[in-house]
This record gives structure tokens, C-alpha cells and sequence, in this order.
């Protein structure tokens, strides 16, 4: 079928560049090139390719090494160097990979960083992470950009000129000497140029949920699809073409009535449709996903695939002001956003995209997401009076993934939701029928 | 013709059942220990179930010829009690055949005494389960064949000596489980007028005059010299059984829930969540409940429920059984005491140890440490109750408080002593409402699935609802 091969298409792409970037970082230290370790949520990506250095995201390596079942003795091995049960689990895959000889989820060897650079501190654990990377990498060179939280709800500028300072004093000075490249303002802005072009696609492609089926699973396909903008790829041709391939062919889907693609086929009837709030379990992600698919839930957006930056409010990055602009960035991630806003962005994606229910899943080991998603939960369930779901994982310890009590819980959500689906259409039948 | 709808909560202990009519009344409900294998414990259930409504279906013809008199209400008692006797003798005789089976099956050179001790055994706890059944209504205690049976046995098994102690152990737990995994079938018009002829015997013997005011000989003294009472009431009772227990129970529509849902071999739209069908029964017998505590044994769930008795959210409790009916079992393991005498001793309590652990895993070793530095067990049972109900209350809090009213389901609301804190929290965290507590509790989860079965599952669901209110319990 020509969607099929279409479909592909961007799969196969997306495929590739990230190869490319695991083989030019297995040949990094042979070519000359500079490494530099950093987060997903406030990435400057940019900037990292302003000074031609590569990128590599501990957080990515974590989720890929549990997707392929190897977190557990990462974990295990981090554990047996007295890093606590209780700590962020892809902090302990992490350290567990690099005690096991820093090998990729590619199989390939990972170098070792030139910088490690702390662009965004929503949570004290990555602070904490990159400490315990540099006691491993003594030469390697720390730069910490503070980024403020959006405490009050927006961005002022005096938070923007307090960043633009940092730049200026801490960061540009220190990957300059580091990668010996000055920094050069115009290269900055054609990547940022590029970067705003990619956002645009995305806020595009994840605006298709409003259709009925939805062609898209705007949270366990999400992810996949965040995966270029998020890891190292914003402000490059590359993504742009990746994402445009990308909204062809969901483009296509709606034109033939097509509702999400899941591992097992096409999901063939769209039951209900949800919000998810939190990041998914990624050791048993297949299984996780199927118990969704299998009961006919589509999700028609997540915050998850938000926490690489929120563009759907209309932010974007500005190559008139490239410095402020990766200022606003980082503070604008979805897990930077207060309580209130974070509400207010949900509400929003349940209005606009139609859900039926929101369901939370609760992270053990991540303190960062898990605060306040109760809370979360009971304003949104008040406000707009949908159904709400509660289930809790891990992110990659298996220890913590029970799959017959999510099923069970998820079982009896969607039972609820029918109910209250039908109560709805029932009080909306007029009464002479 | 009357159509009646059938439960079937399959829980991770116990399984139960409930037979409603069309006016969503229960006429029948069964209840039997959850076995390995899912189908037989829900057959047994069922039949139970079956039973229970050829009683109520006896009971209201007597009703009407006889009137609501206690006596009656006492008789009947009895001879349901006798009844349960009569079903626990036949699988009784087969557990005997299936003990002497296996210990000639065995390769043990002293086979011979083995063999000669189970007899032993067999006869002495025969007359002791005879005379607890009839005279202290062992039948109405709630408590499965192979508990009354092991405990009777191992008692015996310890009188006899330590050598033979192991094979007689390894030739019980080779016969029991597949005595309680046969089905057995009952006559029941055969049981019953077995039954009557026991009670005859029963109350032959009985005084006719009341004694120390004990309100039991009263009922009995009320039977024997009110005019040959029981006579009257067994010639009556004759007349009936012939054509209750012909009587078709038509079944017509029945829904599965519980822990054990998914094995049953019901048509998937027969098959509910227990969180719906919890809130959906206790919210048909108190119309007005709002929140709905369910400890189960291997979950609590603290359930929101609309103003139809739909779920509008729920809390379950994470991966550990912690503070769960399994939880209590553990705990009376560790102390070596029953499951039924944990609640009163913990009532017993002068003040309450603080537990740490609601871990399964840990508590032991927590009340070992307690024991050791000569802590009373009464109280260390108190902290115990206390910390399972603590547990609930977060969750609760969790889903969302307690509105009023609130319902407290489930086999554990049957500890008294959870009771106790849960009557206690509930009022000190969120002041004064309406609790209730009903004493079918254990049987709610079932009731709802009837429920969702008379209402063909889908169709129908709020307009069924309303003006089928039945007064409350307790
Ligand atoms: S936000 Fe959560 S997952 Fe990310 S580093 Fe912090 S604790 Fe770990």
C-alpha cells in the first residue's frame, strides 16, 4: 500500500540520522571532535553545533537501553556502587553503563565527554547526575547554565537577561575554548532559523489528533516522533525534511480515514480518546502500549512529548535574538511551566483534541514529574469534569513495572469511561427517543 | 416466569457469589475459598448461591402460611446450618476414600500403621466436626471445608506421635486439594429432609425450659413447648420442598468480576471490573454512598461514586499486598493464630505499638523484634490494624476524600477491629457523615455484577437505576 511505504519513509530517515550520529560518535575522538553531554529538556542543540561538537544524551541512552531490555543490569551494577534504590532510575542505567565500559545502545562504544554542559536544572537529580559524571570524568569541563523556573507562570526579562548573561560570561567563553571555534553569531542564527522551521512541523503534526480517528498516538508514537527534535537534530536540514516527510504522510492517513499505527497494525476502531500526563515505562513498552491499543484508546497528546520544549502555545525560537531565545528555550520546557500553566496547557490539548479521560502515569523514581500530578489530577478532573486515571511504573528499572496491576487499573479505567461515555450521550439524547 | 441474574466475584481468596431477582434483590448467595483452579471455585459459588435461593424461596412460602415469627426465623437458621453440615459430610466421606487412597499409594514400609492411624484419626474427628456442626453451628461461622477440616486433622495428627507425623502431613496435603477441587452435587430435597430428621433428633434432646436467660435455649424452649412448634414447622416445610426444590432458578443473565475475572469462561462484555462492581453494589444497598472503601484480600481501593452509582474515580493500591486481607493472613500466620480471632484480640489492646512497616516482608520481622522486648501481642496486633488502615486512609486521600456517605466493603470490613479505625479515622480526618457498614459486605462486588447483569451490562444503565432502593442493613 503506497501509505505503508510512505510511512516508511520517515521511519527509515529518522533511522538513519540517528545511526549517523552514534557512528560519528564512535568515530568522534579519531576525527577530532568534541563531545559534549547534556540533558534533553533545555537543549542547546544549537549552540552544540555552532561549535561543531556532538552531542550525547544520557537520558536517550537510558530510555534506548531499556527498550532493549538491557537496563536491568545497568541498574544493578550502579546499585552494587552504592547508588541508592530510591534514585532516579536513569541515573543509575546511566552509571551502570559506563561502569559496564560505556558501551551505546548502538553496541557501540560511547567517547568520553569534553563538556559536560547543564543547560536546564528543573531537577536537583541532574545536578546531582552530572556531578557524579565528573568524579568519573575528572578532565572533563562542567558548564552549568542556570535556567529559572517559571515560578510565577511567565518568563520576564530580567529571567531572560539573567540567562543571556550566564552565555555571555560561562558558556560561550568555556565551548570556545573547549572546542577552540569562536563563537560565531551568525552560524548560531541559520540553526536557529531551522529550529523554528522544525517546531513549526511538529506543533503541525501533533495538531492532527483533532481529527476523528485520529491518525496519530500522540504519546507512545509521540515519542518516536519527538526523538529528531529532541536529540541533537532541532536546527538542522535534516529534521526539517524528516518532519515534513512526516506530516505527508499522517496527511495521507486522514485523506484515507487511518487511525494510528501501533506494532500490531492499524489500531482498527477508535474507542476512547485521552490525555497522558508523565513519561511512559520504557522496559515494557510494547506491552504497555498494547493495553491501550487493544482496548481502543488512542491518546491525543501527552506532556511527555512536551518536556524537549512546548511549542504548542506558539513559542518559537527567534534567530533575531539568538541568545534570548535559547534563553526562553530552557524556561520553557514543560516540566520549567508552574503548576497552573502546566493545568492550563493540559486542559487545553483535552478541549481542543476532544478527550474522553486523562490518565496519569506516575513515575517511581522521578521526584521531578511525580510532584503535583495529584494535584494536577484533581483540578483538571474538577474543572472540566472528565474522567480521570491513575496507574504507576518506572522509567527503566523492570522491578517496577507490574504489568496485571497497570492492566488491572486501565481495565477498570476504560470500563468507567464507557459508562460515563454512554451517560453523556444518553443526557444528550433528546427525550422523545 | 421470574427471571433471576447471578454474580460471580472471583477474588484472589475467597470467591463469592450473589442471586438477584428482577426487583435486584438478593434471594442467594454462596461463598467458598478461592481454589488454584478459577472455574471450580466459581461452580462451587455458584451452586451455593443456588441453594441459599431455594432457602429464601422456602422461607418466603413459610412466611406466608406462617407468619414472621423469631422461632421460625430461628429454625431455619438451624436448619441451613444442618444443610451445611450435610454438604461438608459428603465431601468428607470422599476426602476419607481419597486419604486411604493415598496411603496405599504410598511406598512406606510401615504403610500398614500408617494406614491404621488415618483410621484412627478419620474417627475421632468425625463425631468433633458432627457435634460443633449441629449444636454449635459451626454451619454459620463462615468457614471453609479445608480450614475446619486441617485444623481438626493436624490437632489429631499431633496427638499421635512424631513418627508418623510426616506421612500423615504429606498424605492430608495430597488428598486435599483434589477433594476440594471436585465438584460434588446435592440433592437438595434429600439434604433438606435429611436435615429436618437431624433437627428432630436436635431438639428432642434440647430442655424445654429456658435457662440462665441464655437467649439461645429461649428460641429452643420457644420450638420445643410452643405447641410442638418444629412439628408443625417440618410438616409445613415437607409440604414446600417438593416443589421448591424442583423449581427451575432460571438464570438469565450473570456477570464475572474479581481478581480471577479474566479466567472465567464468560463472553468478554460479562466480564466487569470489580472497582465498578464493588461501587455499584454498595451503592444500590446505600443509595446515597459517595465514597466507596474496598479492602480486598490482595487490594484496597478507594472508589468515587456518582449519584447513579457509577464510578467517577478510584485509587487501588501499588504493586504490594501490603495492608491487604492477605496482609492479615500473613500477620496471623506469624502469631499462629486464626484469621477470625485477629480482630478481637487487637480490640483487647491497653494502647496501640507504633508499626513502621506495613511491608509484608518486614512486619515479621518488626513483630518478632516487638515480641522480643516484651511487647503484649494485643497490642502489637492494635498497631497492626491501625497501620493497614492508615494505608487505606492515604489512599482515599488520594482519590479524593471521603464524601458523605461512606460504604466500607470487602471480606476485611469483617475484622472488627479494622472496623474500629476506620470508624475512628474516617470521622477524626473528615468529620461527621453517614458511615455504612452492611453485613453483606464481603458480598458487594458480586451484588454489583448481578446488578450489571439484570441490566444486560450495557443497556439501560441509568434509567434502571432510581426507585429500586431497598432499605439498608445493620
Ligand atoms: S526529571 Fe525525573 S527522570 Fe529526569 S533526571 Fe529528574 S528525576 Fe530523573
Amino acid at each position: 500500500m503506497k501509505s505503508e511505504v510512505k510511512k516508511e519513509n520517515s521511519m527509515i530517515l529518522q533511522k538513519e540520522m540517528i545511526e549517523g550520529l552514534f557512528n560519528d560518535l564512535a568515530n568522534a575522538k579519531a576525527n577530532g571532535r568534541k563531545v559534549c553531554y547534556t540533558f534533553v529538556p533545555g537543549n542547546l542543540s544549537e549552540l552544540i553545533r555552532t561549535f561543531d561538537m556532538l552531542p550525547v544524551y544520557p537520558e536517550i541512552n537510558a530510555l534506548q537501553n531499556a527498550m532493549r531490555k538491557k537496563s536491568a543490569a545497568y541498574i544493578k551494577e550502579a546499585e552494587k556502587h552504592a547508588h541508592s534504590e530510591d534514585v532516579c532510575t536513569y541515573v543509575k542505567c546511566d552509571v551502570g553503563m559506563l561502569l559496564k565500559g560505556n558501551i551505546g545502545p548502538t553496541g557501540q562504544k560511547l567517547p568520553e565527554p569534553d563538556v559536560l554542559l547543564l543547560s536546564y536544572t528543573g531537577c536537583f537529580t541532574f545536578m546531582k547526575w552530572f556531578e557524579t559524571l565528573k568524579r568519573e570524568y575528572p578532565d572533563t569541563t562542567v558548564i552549568m547554565l542556570h535556567t529559572p523556573y517559571q515560578e510565577n507562570g511567565k518568563m520576564t526579562p530580567e529571567m531572560t537577561q539573567y540567562m543571556v548573561k550566564q552565555f555571555h560570561e560561562e558558556v560561550i567563553p568555556k565551548m570556545e575554548a573547549v572546542s577552540g571555534i569562536k563563537f560565531d553569531e551568525e552560524k548560531l542564527k541559520k540553526h536557529l532559523e531551522l529550529s523554528k522551521e522544525s517546531e513549526d512541523w511538529i506543533t503541525k503534526i501533533f495538531d492532527t489528533t483533532k481529527h476523528r480517528p485520529s491518525p496519530i498516538d500522540a504519546y507512545f508514537a509521540g515519542v518516536y516522533y519527538i526523538g529528531p527534535i529532541n536529540i541533537g537534530f532541532r536546527g538542522t536540514q535534516e529534521a526539517v525534511d524528516y518532519y515534513k516527510a512526516l506530516y505527508a504522510e499522517i496527511q495521507e492517513r486522514i485523506q484515507l480515514g487511518l487511525g494510528p499505527v501501533t506494532p500490531e497494525g492499524e489500531m482498527s476502531e477508535e474507542k476512547y480518546r485521552l490525555v497522558v500526563e508523565g513519561p511512559p515505562n520504557w522496559t515494557s513498552f510494547r506491552e504497555f502500549w498494547k493495553i491501550f491499543y487493544d482496548m481502543g484508546a488512542v491518546i491525543v497528546a501527552s506532556s511527555y512529548t512536551k518536556v524537549g520544549g512546548v511549542y504548542d502555545l506558539g513559542w518559537r525560537h527567534n534567530p533575531e535574538k539568538p541568545l534570548e531565545s535559547l534563553a526562553e528555550y530552557c524556561m520553557n520546557c514543560y516540566t520549567n511551566l508552574n503548576l497552573p500553566q502546566r493545568v492550563d496547557l493540559l486542559s487545553k490539548c483535552i478541549a481542543e483534541y476532544g478527550a474522553d479521560g486523562y490518565v496519569t502515569n506516575s513515575i517511581k523514581s522521578c521526584n521531578s514529574f511525580s510532584a503535583g500530578q495529584l494535584a494536577m489530577m484533581r483540578e483538571i478532573e474538577d474543572k472540566l469534569e472528565v474522567p480521570v486515571g491513575f496507574i504507576e511504573s518506572d522509567l527503566v528499572d523492570p522491578r517496577y513495572f507490574s504489568y496485571s496491576n497497570i492492566k488491572n487499573r486501565l481495565e477498570s479505567y476504560f470500563q468507567m469511561l464507557a459508562q460515563r461515555k454512554m451517560m453523556k450521550e444518553l443526557a444528550n439524547q433528546p427525550s422523545n427517543t | 416466569m421470574k427471571k433471576y441474574y447471578l454474580g460471580i466475584d472471583l477474588g484472589s481468596t475467597t470467591s463469592k457469589s450473589v442471586i438477584i431477582n428482577e426487583k435486584d434483590e438478593i434471594v442467594g448467595r454462596g461463598i467458598t475459598n478461592t481454589r488454584a483452579n478459577y472455574k471450580i471455585a466459581a461452580d462451587i459459588a455458584r451452586e451455593e448461591a443456588i441453594y441459599d435461593a431455594r432457602f429464601t424461596l422456602l422461607e418466603e412460602k413459610i412466611g406466608e402460611s406462617q407468619g414472621k415469627r423469631p422461632e421460625l426465623k430461628k429454625y431455619m437458621e438451624d436448619l441451613k446450618n444442618v444443610f451445611k453440615y450435610g454438604q461438608f459430610k459428603r465431601r468428607m466421606d470422599s476426602l476419607e476414600k481419597m486419604l486411604i487412597q493415598t496411603v496405599e499409594n504410598f511406598s512406606h514400609p510401615n504403610k500398614a500403621d500408617i494406614l491404621e492411624k488415618l483410621k484412627i484419626i478419620i474417627e475421632k474427628i468425625r463425631p468433633q466436626i458432627h457435634h460443633e456442626f449441629i449444636y454449635e453451628m459451626l454451619g454459620t461461622k463462615n468457614q471453609f471445608f479445608r480450614d475446619i477440616v486441617s485444623e481438626k486433622y493436624n490437632g489429631e495428627v499431633s496427638n499421635i506421635g512424631s513418627e508418623f507425623y510426616e506421612p500423615l502431613i504429606l498424605a492430608f496435603d495430597k488428598s486435599i486439594t483434589p477433594t476440594e477441587n471436585e465438584m460434588v452435587s446435592y440433592n437438595f430435597k434429600e439434604l433438606v429432609i435429611e436435615s429436618i430428621k437431624i433437627l428432630d433428633e436436635k431438639y428432642q434432646g434440647l430442655a424445654d425450659t429456658q435457662g440462665n436467660n441464655n437467649k439461645e435455649d429461649w428460641y429452643y424452649a420457644e420450638l420445643n413447648t410452643t405447641k410442638d412448634n418444629y412439628e408443625t414447622l417440618a410438616y409445613t416445610l415437607r409440604q414446600h420442598i417438593e416443589a421448591i426444590a424442583d423449581e427451575e432458578i432460571p438464570i438469565a443473565n450473570m456477570v464475572g468480576t474479581g481478581y480471577g475475572r479474566a479466567l472465567l469462561p464468560f463472553p468478554e462484555d460479562c466480564i466487569k471490573s470489580e472497582i465498578l462492581c464493588h461501587a455499584f453494589g454498595a451503592h444500590a444497598v446505600f443509595p446515597n454512598t459517595r465514597t466507596v472503601l474496598d479492602i480486598g484480600g490482595q487490594d484496597t481501593k478507594a472508589i468515587q461514586v456518582d449519584s447513579y452509582g457509577l464510578v467517577t474515580s478510584f485509587h487501588m493500591n501499588d504493586r504490594c499486598a501490603a495492608g491487604c486481607g492477605r496482609y492479615l493472613g500473613y500477620i496471623a500466620d506469624e502469631f499462629g493464630l486464626s484469621l477470625n480471632e485477629l480482630g478481637p484480640e487487637a480490640l483487647s489492646a491497653t494502647r496501640e505499638t507504633t508499626i513502621c512497616s506495613t511491608c509484608t516482608v518486614f512486619a515479621g520481622s518488626e513483630v518478632k523484634e516487638l515480641l522480643n522486648n516484651g511487647e503484649e501481642r494485643p497490642n502489637i496486633l492494635a498497631g497492626l490494624h491501625k497501620a493497614i488502615v492508615q494505608r487505606a486512609m492515604s489512599l482515599i486521600a488520594r482519590s479524593g476524600g471521603v464524601k458523605n456517605e461512606f460504604t466500607f466493603t470487602g471480606g476485611v470490613a469483617r475484622n472488627q477491629a479494622i472496623l474500629k479505625y476506620v470508624k475512628d479515622m474516617v470521622a477524626n480526618t473528615y468529620g461527621n457523615l453517614t458511615m455504612n457498614i452492611h453485613t453483606d459486605s464481603i458480598f458487594m462486588g458480586a451484588l454489583g455484577a448481578a446488578m450489571f447483569a439484570r441490566r444486560n451490562i450495557q443497556v439501560n444503565l441509568p434509567k434502571a437505576q432510581k426507585s429500586e432502593v431497598r432499605e439498608p442493613v445493620e
